[in-house]
């Protein structure tokens, strides 16, 4: 009995090894080492720009001669992908470093506690307390309108809406997270002009703004958390009784809290560092100011446009007021993820 | 038809006896009031503008002789800055939108998945950054990196307009460009991720099983699936950049001419960096004006938006992923 010969593959594809690439990719970093020496000066941009752009040329090449047009192709897309992520990570890490290291200079407890009073021309000394305490009003404000107002929002739409209506106000909410900041800030402005007349500037002006801007923001995540809060826990709620409202309050809200809790965190976060609403509605001041709901406030996003717009020694000052502000948002973005990750309902998704 | 009366008048007592009835009025009104709060806030945001800009977009010439950043007519002074600020946004869109495919795809398909989550962290943190900080940091970090490279093209390609006149420092459209296009790449990549994650596994599997490279089944599978995410996730930073206020106000040198020399300052600017610019020093139809550019952008900006809302609604009733 002869068994047929499997059939012999007329032509095979030989693959590069695992370590071909890093191979090629030393080579290109080398090579284009040595040519921008020769060229003049070694830098860490050119060297990461051309060596990329070597490097592709190279595993390309050495992949058609070896393994064929096709799987060349394939090298030079994973080559491509991986370029454009850590081309991202470029302003990301050196804006990180930038602000750091520019910022540290100035950045000290004294800073963070002294307001500008008396502080003019070529004076190093100044600091931040009376814009921090208007960050805090001003986004307050903010907080203590879009808060309630998303989340509840987010129960209509969740636990009553439907139809239309709440498909409208859905696609609406959606494109309200698109409103420019800046519109957000002439509507508040005029707001106040329109019922208070033009005496009345508070750093309430500017909460209003920036709720337009946070609502959004609240509604959608809060909305996201109230829809994973799975449907039998309401049935057996309502098994037992309780009305729907207090099943809402007790329930659903009680497991989604630690969502909704980092969804307001990240949002608050998200507004914290609005410049443009409060250039236009609270202005600008050197002194501290106690009163949320009378006369002009300084800002940490405003001071730092301010400082750095002036230059000089303010211009550190702006450096160390970015480091707080970053400092304020990151810490913000952190802890929200952590209360999403950590208190969150395991299962549902 | 007699049968069926006497029951519902029997359920209505039953209703006013059951527990909570009050509370779930109350609650149920609270709920509705909230989400009708945002069909008139957006209302009476499009209600207080148009109020106050009327007297500008009604006025003529010689009411904006006395402010000095004005002139001609209103739509004379605001058509270079929605030129601007539609070119920068452009700008933004073809530096970030292939750059962002390549991220999206990197993270849903190409690294590691344990590794992709805290990459796709990484991308969201730079969402985070306030504006005036990626402002700063454009223009005391970007611009002077970006100097010899413009100053290589205006030599080699200044020939043509496009690229002519650059002198340092660079406070051209195309650094405000670059700066936006950094600052929509999060919101662009989340959106595309989202789509190219949903694309499904089996089409992903078909093409492999035929002897796809990973670049062949991304071709046959990803992309045509997530045709739709990539444009409107495109629109929606179109709608970002649009709105942009501060990291325009830091870099750019503004202008008020209608061109394409891209690497010239001094000669475009947009309406949102244009009325942080003017507004606070600004009084009476000036200040009309410039709300009424700022209502030009609101609209600008909603039509933009619920486009690219109603694009990806529209295929979220198909995935199946709802």
């Amino acid at each position: 009995m002869s068994v047929a010969a499997p059939p012999v593959p007329t032509r095979t594809h030989r693959r590069l090894p695992g370590w071909a690439p890093y191979v090629v990719l030393a080579g290109s970093v080398a090579l284009t080492a040595a040519l921008l020496l020769a060229l003049g000066s070694l830098d860490i941009a050119p060297l990461f720009f051309v060596g990329a752009i070597v490097y592709a040329v190279a595993i390309t090449a050495v992949s058609t001669v070896i393994e064929g047009r096709r799987w060349a192709t394939d090298r030079l897309a994973t080559t491509l992908v991986t370029f454009a992520f850590l081309l991202a990570l470029i302003p990301l890490i050196s804006l990180l470093v930038k602000v750091v290291g520019d910022g540290a200079g100035r950045f000290s407890w004294e800073f963070l506690t002294t307001d500008m009073v008396g502080i003019f021309g070529s004076m190093v000394e100044g600091g931040v307390a009376h814009a921090i305490v208007g960050t805090i009003y001003v986004t307050g404000i903010a907080g203590l309108i879009s808060v309630p107002l998303g989340i509840f929002t987010a129960i209509y739409l969740v636990e009553y809406g439907s139809g239309p209506i709440k498909r409208g106000i859905t696609l609406l909410v959606d494109v309200m997270t698109g409103i420019p900041s800046i519109v957000a800030g002439l509507f508040a402005y005029t707001l106040f002009l329109v019922i208070f007349g033009p005496a009345y500037k508070s750093a309430l002006i500017g909460g209003i703004a920036l709720a337009v801007l946070m609502t959004p923001y609240v509604i959608r995540s809060a909305e996201e958390m109230l829809k994973l809060v799975p449907n039998e826990l309401r049935e057996a709620s309502y098994a037992l009784g309780v009305p729907k409202w207090l099943t809402i309050v007790k329930v659903v809200l009680r497991t989604a809290v630690a969502g909704i809790t980092s969804g307001v965190m990240i949002a608050t976060a998200r507004v914290i560092g609005e410049t443009a609403p409060l250039l236009v509605t609270v202005g600008t001041t050197q002194a501290m100011n106690w009163d949320a709901f009378d006369g002009r406030i300084e800002t940490l996003p405003v001071y730092v446009f301010r400082q750095y717009a002036q230059g000089g020694p303010a211009a550190d000052r702006a450096w160390a007021a970015a480091l707080t502000l970053l400092l304020i948002v990151m810490a913000l973005n952190l802890v929200g993820r952590l209360v999403s990750k950590f208190f969150s309902p395991k299962g549902g998704r | 038809m007699a049968t069926t009366t006497p029951p519902q008048d029997q359920t209505r007592p039953a209703d006013k006896r059951a527990p909570g009835r009050l509370g779930n009025v109350i609650f149920k009104g609270i709920s509705t009031t909230s989400g009708v709060m945002i069909l008139v806030t957006l209302a009476a945001v499009a209600i207080f503008l148009l109020y106050r800009a009327w007297p500008a977009l009604v006025a003529n010439a010689s009411a904006f002789e006395e402010v000095n950043f004005i002139g001609g007519n209103l739509w004379e002074w605001v058509a270079p800055l929605i030129f601007g600020t539609v070119l920068a946004s452009v700008i933004a869109l073809v530096v970030a939108v292939p750059l962002s495919i390549g991220i999206a795809l990197f993270i849903s398909h190409y690294a590691p998945r344990r590794l992709a989550q805290l990459l796709g962290y990484m991308i969201d943190l730079l969402a985070a950054i306030p504006s005036v900080i990626v402002g700063l940091w454009g223009s005391s970090w970007l611009m002077p990196l970006l100097d010899p490279v413009f100053t290589w093209l205006t030599n080699t390609l200044g020939f043509i307009p496009l690229f002519a006149d650059y002198t340092p420092p660079a406070r051209n459209i195309t650094t405000g460009g670059l700066v936006l296009a950094i600052m929509i790449v999060p919101i662009i990549t989340a959106t595309i991720r989202e789509v190219f994650l949903q694309t499904p596994r089996l089409h992903e599997e078909a093409s492999l099983a035929l002897g796809s490279t990973r670049w062949e089944m991304i071709r046959q599978a990803v992309l045509p699936f997530g045709r739709s995410g990539i444009i409107s996730a495109s629109m929606l930073g179109l709608g970002r950049a649009l709105g942009e206020t501060m990291a325009i106000l830091l870099i750019l040198s503004p202008g008020y001419s209608i061109n394409l020399n891209l690497l010239e300052a001094g000669q475009h600017n947009t309406i949102a960096a244009n009325i942080a610019l003017h507004f606070p020093e600004s009084s009476g139809i000036a200040v009309d004006a410039l709300i009424a550019s700022g209502l030009i952008l609101f609209a600008l900006t909603f039509g933009v938006n619920l486009l690219a809302r109603w694009i990806i609604n529209r295929r979220a009733e198909f995935s199946g992923a709802n």
